[in-house]
């Protein structure tokens, strides 16, 4: 069978190796992404639904979801949705990242 | 309405449309049984670029003979796999 037409992350029936079923814990920006993501939708807002996440996480290419973890996979998507919607604008956001940066740097005695 | 009933006999469409797509790869072509009529549903290949995905589309559990999925399958015999797929997908299989 070739491989025609097969999206990168449609993986089933792949050789993929063992599944590793060791328990694993979650670092605190996964579970706030996570949260995040129930939160834009819920029922109240509805701003992001997960048909939305999947096809944000299909279009980050192959390369970039081979490399990037699950969440960074979700936080991608969920930063490319908003953006496209108008929730926020990249001033907004960009603005935000330098400022949480700066704040991480002077919490470091670095900056 | 649902155009299959359980019992009917369907194959899942050869196609490789771009987009948002929820039929897997590895089941497409593939030939299996209706099991189940689960509901409607919006379309998801739809709501995945903001539309609204309307009308609702059947939406089916379909049962599919493991060793006719994988030609190498080494399992049971009688196994089986259910996925469940959109009707859009579906088309009466050939006799």
């Amino acid at each position: 069978m070739t491989d025609t037409g097969r999206m990168h992350h449609d993986m089933g029936g792949r050789e993929a190796g063992p599944v590793v079923r060791t328990p694993h814990s979650h670092p605190d920006w996964e579970k706030r992404v996570d949260a995040l993501m129930m939160l834009l939708s819920n029922n109240e807002r509805r701003l992001i639904k997960v048909d939305e996440l999947r096809r944000g996480i299909e279009e980050l290419g192959a390369e970039n979801y081979s490399k990037m973890t699950y969440y960074e996979r979700w936080t991608a998507s969920i930063t490319h949705n908003l953006l496209e919607k108008g929730i926020i604008t990249s001033d907004e956001l960009g603005r935000k990242m330098a400022e949480i940066e700066q704040v991480a740097r002077d919490e470091r005695g670095d900056g | 309405m649902a155009r299959f009933l359980p019992g009917d006999s369907v194959t899942v469409r050869w196609a490789f449309p771009p987009g948002h797509i929820r039929t897997p790869y590895y089941i497409r072509g593939k030939s299996g049984e209706i099991t189940r009529v689960l509901d409607s549903f919006a379309n998801p290949e739809e709501l995945a670029f903001g539309r609204d995905g309307l009308p609702a589309q059947p939406l089916y559990r379909v049962r599919f003979a493991q060793n006719r999925v994988w030609p190498d399958y080494s399992g049971m015999v009688g196994d089986t796999i259910d996925v469940e797929l959109y009707e859009h997908w579906l088309e009466p299989e050939e006799a």
